[in-house]
């Protein structure tokens, strides 16, 4: 098999799973997800646990040490049958907060501490870099495997080179999958999707080669059974300290490897899913586990010893001639590989952007921390990381030289993400776990690791490694790396980590239980370690700041988007019974808020920018104290006196508001009333007085001629006013005829700005349209939409005030809906006239200017109720601003 | 039966099935490990190589334990994460509940 027929077969593998998550995520943005978000797939995204270390590597491992392969599966299968301990409560934990990583996660645990998010994604990166070392090799030596020294078969002249290659293709890919967009919950819909189809691939592949060895190579089972006894893998000795050892350490590892928990908890969409996943993960295990021991069997038979037992799976059914399983087996090996190293980058990426470059870049550019464009540097920083992350993985591949067992360097990845375990689970069961703690554990475990396990990992050969190891540094003989403490004879891996391990817990346990937690982390704690006693929104630490809803908005606009910072303000307006797009700041709002910024940046990085906006001291450790009191059922007592007072506040606030409307509009209308009888009057004045005189008689014709022309005139114009009136009635009392049909918003606007162009006709006034995004077929009463927009176009031709007028028209679409911003450059509207703008006879300046009788914006709000949307006022947008809604199709049962 | 309560002393019936059914699920990885842990006593490695052990037999005992904890978390699923019965006798006889008996 040629070189380029394996690389063309990568590469039309991959362009395939592109367009599967591709398409999926189309389909989540239209609300469509369906099946997509089954507990099946979900199980099938958690088999992001199995790698190349147990596609290649568990071979190995067999060849090698016999059953001791199957401990790192027991580890997860035992976590996962118990869901119902942990996992149920990491997930509704995760959820509630809106946790993106297992360091946010623990920063947000411990008080919302950015020292222990720093700490946590450091040991991450570190941990992770044997691991993606591991997925480099694997797919460098199946390329290897590939290019024997058969006649017909190729060299591969340079592996460093392969293992350059395939790091390059996998950050660009994962840039492509990973960092399209910024999402609030930092959901992956379709990567997910894609890992579950790449679960299948790797899935069918093993099995495939299993049933090929016992069936087509051994003949059946029994025989099988009598190679596996006749065989040198049942000379291995089962070592009761590392069998225990690895299933606990694969147990800690399954749920704080990075991509696990991005997986399991972060894409969660459901929480029951994890019910069935607690089976059927398990399931999966065995399935991938089965046949491991007896492809080993059989590669150690058939195979020359020269051959790398990792790579059985693919080199036997090679030397057995069985080409299209080999390459199946490629693309499971390939498959394997490539999911982990994408979701673990992504998962780092994360924890890097959110930890550490964005509360660096906060520190430092804290004048402009609230306008900045956050979002690009969100996104550039993941995009950075994930370079970073790989290029790490290259270089630990190069230091180690390529040629360790993919085993034994998993287990050092998996022996350095362990370390998170005391901080985590301590955190969520006990209340007494505090900041200091958690940071103490934490380094010294890692610290112990590094220098126990990494540094003899990659730097066999270096003369200082080497003195280091035989004799400890400076000569200290109890401090050498490989038997710390003057303990001899220990298996390397289980002495690093039963001494980072339980030094780590020891940190943790002792320095929690003298130091003092901040009033923050009381709070948090209680939150957490109690997560399913209390349904409310969790601790609200936002006691009455002076926050400008204006300003919020603004942050939320840079770090969320215009769209779903604003969707999110109306929303919170309207939970608090007012309209548009202002609510006011009320702690449970703030919270909110910050829960939703915790989804895209952090919590510790939300936390801060919030605090900045507030004025630093947002939070009174009075206020915290009270609400994490110890006496849990007056905490419960005043919470519902409290839900009870915002209800009634809530209640009086839109009674006033009411009140305020009521008063207003009663204003207005006496107003319109003499309004009104004066614009009926001066027409009907003229009328009266020219035909008096034309009825006199005894007039040149061309008087007669004038005289008649103005009371035509005067008479349209009556005649308009009238039908506005009319028309208007109609649109309120819902009977109105609409006639619906296809047409393209392109060209309505077209209509509209062509037909409003007669309005003041002498101004120079520039439209600003996306064509493309324009070129869209709805399903309305197309002359109804363009008397809407005519009126929106017309307006802005009138009172737009700048020296240079423009207009920006911007269509969007979104599930099934299309809006259309009109926004100019002139002053806008001030605030106290916002919610008088579409009320009838509104008008703000004074009637001559105007022309007309203030009924414009309030027949759209009626037509475009009639069309099944809405028209809405956009405040902050520098002029003003209008937002129309519509549906893409308008349905008879739909119109209003 | 108990009295009316605010929290009871004895639960309805499928409310005192739900409890136990969640001691199960707590029991069940405790039993698992136990069971996995099993082959360190009978294969102690003092042994010389190849005597009073049998790698395809250690292996079908790991692979059958694994098969039944992973029936057993099924059998168990569909009850756990049904909506949990009010533990208030009352609301206890709602139709639906979960009742693995």
């Amino acid at each position: 098999m040629s070189f380029d027929l394996l690389v063309l077969a990568c590469l039309v593998y991959v362009a395939f799973l592109f367009a599967v998550a591709f398409l999926v995520e189309r389909r989540a943005e239209r609300g469509a997800a369906g099946w997509l978000r089954s507990p099946l797939v979900y199980t099938l995204s958690l088999s992001i646990y199995c790698t190349a270390w147990t596609f290649y590597g568990a071979v190995g491992y067999a060849a090698r040490s016999g059953l001791e392969f199957l401990t790192i599966y027991l580890g997860p299968t035992l976590v996962f049958v118990g869901w119902w301990v942990i996992l149920r409560k990491l997930v509704r934990i995760g959820r509630r907060h809106r946790v993106t990583s297992i360091a946010d996660l623990i920063s947000s645990r411990f008080g919302k501490s950015n020292l222990l998010g720093v700490i946590a994604t450091l040991i991450a990166v570190v941990a992770a870099t044997p691991y993606i070392a591991l997925q480099l090799q694997s797919v460098t030596l199946s390329f290897g495997a590939f290019a024997s020294d058969r006649p017909q078969g190729w060299m591969l002249s340079d592996q460093g080179a392969v293992a350059i290659w395939v790091a390059a293709g996998l950050a660009l890919f994962t840039i492509l999958f990973g960092t399209r967009n910024l999402d609030a919950k930092e959901q992956h819909h379709g990567i997910v999707t894609a890992i579950a189809v790449e679960a299948v691939v790797k899935l069918v592949a093993l099995v495939l080669v299993g049933i090929y060895v016992v069936w087509g190579l051994a003949g059946g089972v029994g025989p099988m059974i009598d190679r596996i006894a006749a065989s040198p893998v049942s000379d291995w000795q089962l070592m009761p300290g590392r069998w225990a050892g690895l299933i606990l350490l694969s147990a800690a590892a399954v749920i704080t490897l990075p991509r696990m928990f991005q997986v399991m908890v972060v894409e969660n969409v459901e929480e029951r899913h994890l019910a069935v996943a607690g089976w059927a993960f398990p399931a999966y295990l065995l399935a991938m586990s089965l046949f491991i021991v007896p492809i080993a069997v059989m590669g150690l038979e058939r195979l020359p010893d020269t051959t790398n037992p990792d790579m059985f799976v693919l080199t036997l059914p090679l030397a057995e001639g069985a080409e299209w399983l080999s390459m199946l087996a490629f693309l499971g090996g390939f498959s394997s590989a490539t999911s982990m190293v994408i979701v673990e980058s992504i998962a780092l990426a994360t924890m890097v952007s959110n930890h550490i470059v964005m509360p660096l870049w906060l520190r430092f550019r804290p004048e402009n921390a609230v306008s900045g464009d956050v979002r690009r540097l969100v996104l550039l920083s993941r995009r950075l990381s994930i370079v970073a992350v790989l290029a790490l993985g290259l270089l630990y591949y190069r230091l180690s030289g390529g040629s360790a067992a993919l085993a034994a360097m998993g287990l050092i990845a998996f022996a350095g993400v362990a370390q998170l375990l005391p901080a985590m689970l301590g955190g969520i069961v006990w209340r007494g776990a505090t900041r200091a703690g958690a940071a103490a554990g934490m380094v010294v475990g890692f610290l112990v690791w590094a220098y126990a396990l990494l540094l003899p990992s990659i730097g066999q050969g270096g003369m200082m490694v080497e003195a280091i190891l035989a004799n400890g540094p400076l000569g200290l003989d109890w401090l050498r790396p490989q038997s710390l403490f003057g303990v001899e004879g220990m298996d390397p891996l289980l002495h690093a980590l039963f001494w980072s391990l339980s030094l780590n817990f020891a940190a943790f346990l002792g320095v929690s239980l003298v130091t003092f937690p901040s009033p923050v982390e009381r709070v948090q704690s209680a939150a957490f370690v109690n997560v399913f006693d209390t349904d409310g929104a969790g601790p609200e630490g936002w006691a009455r700041i002076g926050a400008a809803p204006e300003d919020l908005l603004m942050m939320a606009r840079r770090i969320l988007g215009e769209d779903e910072a604003l969707a999110f303000f109306e929303e919170g307006a309207r939970a608090q019974g007012k309209e548009g797009y202002l609510p006011d700041p009320t702690p449970t709002f703030l919270a909110t808020l910050e829960r939703r910024l915790a989804g895209s940046v952090g919590a510790a990085t939300a936390h801060a920018m919030l605090s900045q906006i507030a004025g630093g001291a947002a939070v009174t450790v009075e206020d915290l104290m009270k609400v994490a009191g110890e006496a849990a059922q007056i905490m419960e007592y005043s919470a519902q006196l409290e839900a009870k007072s915002e209800e009634l506040s809530r209640t009086a606030r839109q009674l006033r508001e009411a009140n305020e409307k009521l008063t207003r509009l009663s204003e207005q209308k006496d107003a319109f009333l003499g309004q009104i009888s004066h614009e009926l009057r001066t027409p009907m004045t003229s009328i009266r007085a020219f035909s008096e005189i034309l009825s006199e008689g005894e007039m040149p014709p061309a008087d007669v001629v004038r005289y008649g022309r103005i009371i035509h005139e005067e008479a349209i114009r009556l005649t308009r006013l009238l039908d506005d009136l009319l028309d208007l009635s109609v649109l309120e009392s819902g009977s109105v005829q609409l006639n619906l049909g296809l047409a393209n918003l392109s060209a309505l606007i077209d209509r509209a700005i062509a037909s409003a162009s007669n309005t003041r006709p002498d101004r120079n006034f520039t439209v600003i349209r996306d064509l493309a995004a324009e070129n869209l077929f709805v399903r309305t009463d197309p002359d109804r939409l363009v008397q809407v927009l005519i009126n929106l176009v017309s307006n802005a031709r009138k009172y737009c005030a700048a020296e240079e007028p423009e207009l920006r028209i911007t269509v969007r679409q979104r599930r099934g809906r299309v809006t259309v911003d009109f926004v100019d450059n002139g002053t806008g509207i001030p605030e106290d006239k916002q919610s008088l703008i579409f009320e009838k006879f509104a008008r703000l300046s004074d009637g001559s200017k105007a022309g007309g009788a203030g009924l414009g914006l309030a027949i759209c709000r009626e037509v475009m109720t009639n069309l099944g949307g809405s028209i809405h006022y956009l405040p902050w947008q520098g002029g003003t601003g209008f937002r129309i809604t519509l549906p893409l199709q308008l349905r008879r049962d739909q119109a209003a | 039966m108990p009295g009316r309560r605010s929290s009871p002393l004895f639960l309805a019936r499928a409310s005192y099935r739900r409890r136990r059914l969640i001691d199960a699920a707590r029991l069940l990885p405790a039993a698992g490990a136990f069971l996995f842990l099993l082959p360190v006593l009978w294969a102690p490695s003092d042994l010389p190589a190849g005597t009073g052990r049998d790698t395809a037999m250690d292996g079908l005992y790991l692979f059958a334990v694994w098969a039944l904890l992973i029936l057993a978390a099924g059998l168990m699923a569909p009850g756990l994460s049904a909506d949990p019965p009010a533990d208030d006798p009352e609301a206890a006889r709602a139709p639906g509940q979960p009742d693995d008996r």
